[in-house]
């Protein structure tokens, strides 16, 4: 498997061939060391020795990950809290959580494209409009500037809509409605309209969906004053989440994953909304916090299997609220652990890992024994190959890397 | 996997439901009748006896063997409803009557509107507010709409119709305190001057963002088609605005949705220097809307009684037979863009004034309602010194009053201020107690 190599002499290891630019001692762990982290390629191969993708030619490239999600995170604290209860797939619970929040609230409609007849793209809102009607699961033309703008009128008009973007990416169209109007307008006016909208939809480095289908809007969002951000990763979350975005009276961007609408996991009969502040705490560890959410969480969680076997003890948070922070969570690992790494899909520059490094920084700098490491994607477009989009996101091997470079 | 499941639907859909009956209930709506007509079997060109006729997704169209385009423009222009002369006389009797109380009132407001942007816009001059946008020559359209509806009909203004708030009842001192950003101002001081919003009188909140409301008017009318009440919505943009995407979506939006939505097209000649032969080359605003399916109408703007039948009928259209409806009122933009424009740069100053003086829309409704024995100099002089000392009066207390507090920088951003605000506001604070010379003395912290 992959993930299995011998404990690596980092310094040495990486110091030896400066074909990959590394620095020479990990001693500074921030801004360069983790550009050429990424940057260096390395195949971690079935007989446990490591070696760099150097002569590519005389070898070809393994596959760093087979299965683009592990097979399950640590569940025992994260998902369920009652063992009764029913199997879903995250995209049903997502369906379920909007579901029920419309039989409870006739004012609750969604919009967006092929959300109606055709159940959604992702199948999200599949059989909601033979429920509760066309007018309530409304199919839009493709202008999502004008049906976000839609989705604000009939917001402040006392409606609560749901806005599905069919790909987060297409959300990039209707910043102008979402940064100069549902972010603002609450405010301007004095507080005397309010936008409980929830606009959500799948984003994230899918499988080979090209570069215009796999952005992380959170980057470009999180600036926007005005909004919520969260992201849910487990079926137990994502309905939830998405009780709970609806049910707020701000508007809320939820972001869900290509990659993870057929997880399958138990949630409970009982109905429960989640915090949309809060984190989650994955697994309860001693020796570093890793930070992450989304997909990303259980690239981290299979590191974190080979980590464990290596003895070593990491807490694994999710985030969730990305806008804003669960600063009381986070900083409580830390106080904990001294060590942080974040892991994320976000690109390098401005991610939501940048702005979390300056958040744990500024409150918490005096509990850090080293400065704080971020995985990040690169500052590229994701390409369609598919090794070559595979290597554009942190894999479980270099997260594992890096927690041993932290806790040196 | 998709095709395949999209031809499922499709052959699921014609077993479920009888191909010509199209049930009308919201749960199976006539869409399903739509997605038969796409089933492939039907992809056959139908041979009627006299005319051929094909039938591709969308309808039955006839085709020729002539080679025709639609030629770009129409060999005359969409004339244009007018009911009062310049002179103010009527040109027939088939208008809506409007009585003495509603004409006198729709005038005096008109006056009003005018005198107060006189004054705010010398008050601005005189360095006493930031800023301002005047209505002049567009009074008509301003207050003979909001005249036509209800107050239950939502408002989605761009920046230049303060008349229907004025006519539903907000007062001069309020739109005072809006321009001076004072404590009293209900936006509390967050937004520029003429940007005003009550959701007392329906009236939502002035973005600055050119034709971003359209739309919002669609959800709107959405909104109040789902709740079934009798009322619509009805949004304003200039013929600039007419070029935005937004306006395009929202139009065809409007039509696929049957929304009960009133846009009204202020089509004044002038997007800042911009004019309309450099905004379009179509005739105006109002054929776009057979282009999206939308009823429209071309009115004289200028015209008070004009503008107040049309949108009247047009409320009806939208409400009953639930469709959107598009009215383009010309008129021309006698004000400057905003204080911050000079528009003698790009435009001849005697084409301003003979639109200010010939062309007034308050003028020429004064002509009918003195011809009508409603209104005479002396009302008109007292109305003009009263306005005028009301608005000074406005202007001096709103200038006087206390900014908002620093609070209000950070409430509202959301529904309850979270951690991260609070910090930021005591930061602000602490700092301001530090050095209260470097701040301005009128800020309560």
């Amino acid at each position: 498997m992959a993930t299995l190599f011998q404990g690596l002499p980092s310094s040495t290891a990486f110091s030896s061939s400066n074909k990959f630019n590394h620095a020479p001692a990990p001693t500074s762990f921030s801004g360069t060391w983790n550009n050429e982290r990424k940057s260096s390629i390395v195949t971690v191969r079935s007989d446990a020795r490591w070696s760099p993708v150097l002569n590519s030619a005389t070898h070809k490239p393994q596959r760093l990950i087979t299965n683009a999600v592990a097979t399950k995170a640590d569940s025992s604290l994260a998902s369920t809290s009652s063992k009764p209860g029913h199997e879903l797939l995250l995209f049903e619970a997502l369906r379920e959580g909007l579901e029920e929040e419309m039989e409870r609230d006739p004012c609750v409609c969604v919009m967006g494209e092929d959300v109606g007849h055709y159940g959604g793209s992702y199948k999200v809102t599949k059989g909601l409009a033979t429920k509760f009607g066309d007018l309530r699961v409304l199919d839009t033309p493709i202008a999502e500037n004008s049906f976000t703008g839609m989705g604000i009128g009939a917001a402040m008009t006392g409606l609560r809509p749901i806005i599905e973007g069919m790909n987060m990416g297409f959300l990039l169209l209707a910043f102008n409605q979402i940064s100069n109007n549902c972010g603002m307008l609450h405010y301007t006016s004095g507080g005397q309209f309010k936008i409980p909208v929830v606009i959500r939809g799948p984003g994230g480095v899918g499988r080979q969906l090209g570069a215009e289908h796999s952005q992380r809007l959170e980057s470009y969002f999180q600036s926007i004053p005005g909004i919520q951000m969260v992201a849910c990763s487990t079926p137990y979350n994502a309905k939830g989440l998405m009780k709970a975005a609806i049910r707020s009276e701000n508007p809320v961007i939820l972001f869900e994953h290509v990659l993870l609408y057929n997880l399958k996991d138990r949630i409970p009969d009982e109905e429960y909304v989640l915090s949309l502040e809060e984190a989650e705490m994955v697994r309860p560890g001693e020796h570093v916090t890793i930070l992450t959410y989304s997909r990303m969480r259980y690239h981290v969680m299979q590191a974190a299997k080979t980590l464990v076997n290596k003895g070593y003890d990491p807490e694994v948070i999710d985030i969730r609220s990305l806008k804003p922070f669960d600063l009381h969570t986070i900083g409580k690992s830390v106080k904990k652990t001294h060590r942080v790494l974040i892991v994320e899909e976000c690109m390098r520059t401005g991610g939501i890992g940048a702005s979390l490094t300056a958040a744990i920084t500024e409150n918490f700098n005096d509990d850090l024994d080293a400065p704080i490491v971020c995985l990040s994607s690169q500052d590229v477009p994701t390409p369609y190959a598919g090794t070559l989009e595979e290597w554009t996101v942190v894999q479980p091997a270099q997260i594992v890397t890096a927690v041993e470079q932290l806790c040196q | 996997m998709w095709i395949s499941k999209t031809i499922f639907n499709h052959f699921k859909s014609r077993l479920n439901f009888t191909p010509n009956y199209a049930p009308l209930s919201l749960l199976s709506p006539r869409r399903f009748a739509s997605t038969i007509a796409q089933n492939p079997s039907t992809f056959n060109s139908i041979h009627d006896a006299n005319q051929q006729v094909i039938d591709f997704p969308g309808g039955t169209v006839k085709f020729i063997p002539e080679m025709r385009f639609i030629s770009e423009s129409s060999p005359q222009r969409i004339p244009c409803y007018r009911v009062l002369d310049d002179d103010g006389q009527p040109l027939a009797n088939n208008f809506v009557q409007v009585s003495e109380e509603v004409a006198v009132r729709m005038y005096s407001n008109m006056v009003t509107l005018q005198i107060m942007d006189t004054i705010f816009y010398e008050a601005q001059r005189q360095g006493r507010i930031s800023f301002y946008a005047t209505t002049i020559g567009e009074e008509a359209i301003n207050i003979a709409s909001a005249a036509a509806l209800t107050r239950d009909d939502v408002i989605f203004p761009q920046y230049r119709e303060p008349g229907p708030l004025l006519w539903r009842g907000f007062t001069l001192q309020e739109i005072a305190h809006q321009c001076f950003s004072n404590k009293y101002d209900n936006g509390k001081g967050r937004q520029m001057p003429i940007h005003y919003g009550s959701n007392k009188h329906n009236y939502f909140t002035v973005a600055s963002t050119v034709a971003t409301q359209v739309p919002h008017a669609v959800g709107a009318a959405y909104s109040l088609k789902m709740d079934k009440k009798d009322a619509c919505s009805i949004t304003y943009f200039g013929d600039g605005g007419s070029s935005e995407g937004d306006f395009h979506a929202a139009l065809n939006f409007a039509a696929v949705m049957e929304a009960p939505v009133i846009f009204l097209c202020r089509n004044n000649g002038w997007a800042i220097s911009t004019p309309t032969s450099d905004q379009f080359r179509s005739d105006g605003v109002v054929v776009k809307g057979q282009a999206y399916g939308v009823r429209s109408i071309r009115v004289d703007g200028n015209d008070a009684l004009a503008i107040y039948n049309a949108v009247q009928a047009a409320r009806e259209m939208a409400i009953s037979e639930e469709r959107p409806v598009l009215i383009e009122a010309l008129t021309y933009r006698v004000g400057h863009h905003s204080t911050s424009d000079d528009s003698t740069k790009y435009r001849p100053a005697n084409e301003i004034e003979w639109w200010r003086l010939a062309r007034d829309p308050v003028a020429r409704f004064r002509k009918w309602i003195e011809r009508n024995g409603w209104w005479n100099d002396m009302a008109e002089s007292e109305l003009r010194n009263s306005m005028r000392q009301q608005l000074l009066h406005s202007i001096q207390v709103a200038e006087n009053i206390e900014k908002p507090p620093i609070e209000d920088i950070f409430n509202d951003v959301y529904d309850v201020p979270p951690s991260n605000l609070r910090e930021q506001e005591q930061w602000v604070k602490d700092t301001i107690k530090k050095h209260p010379l470097d701040y301005p003395e009128n800020i309560s912290a």
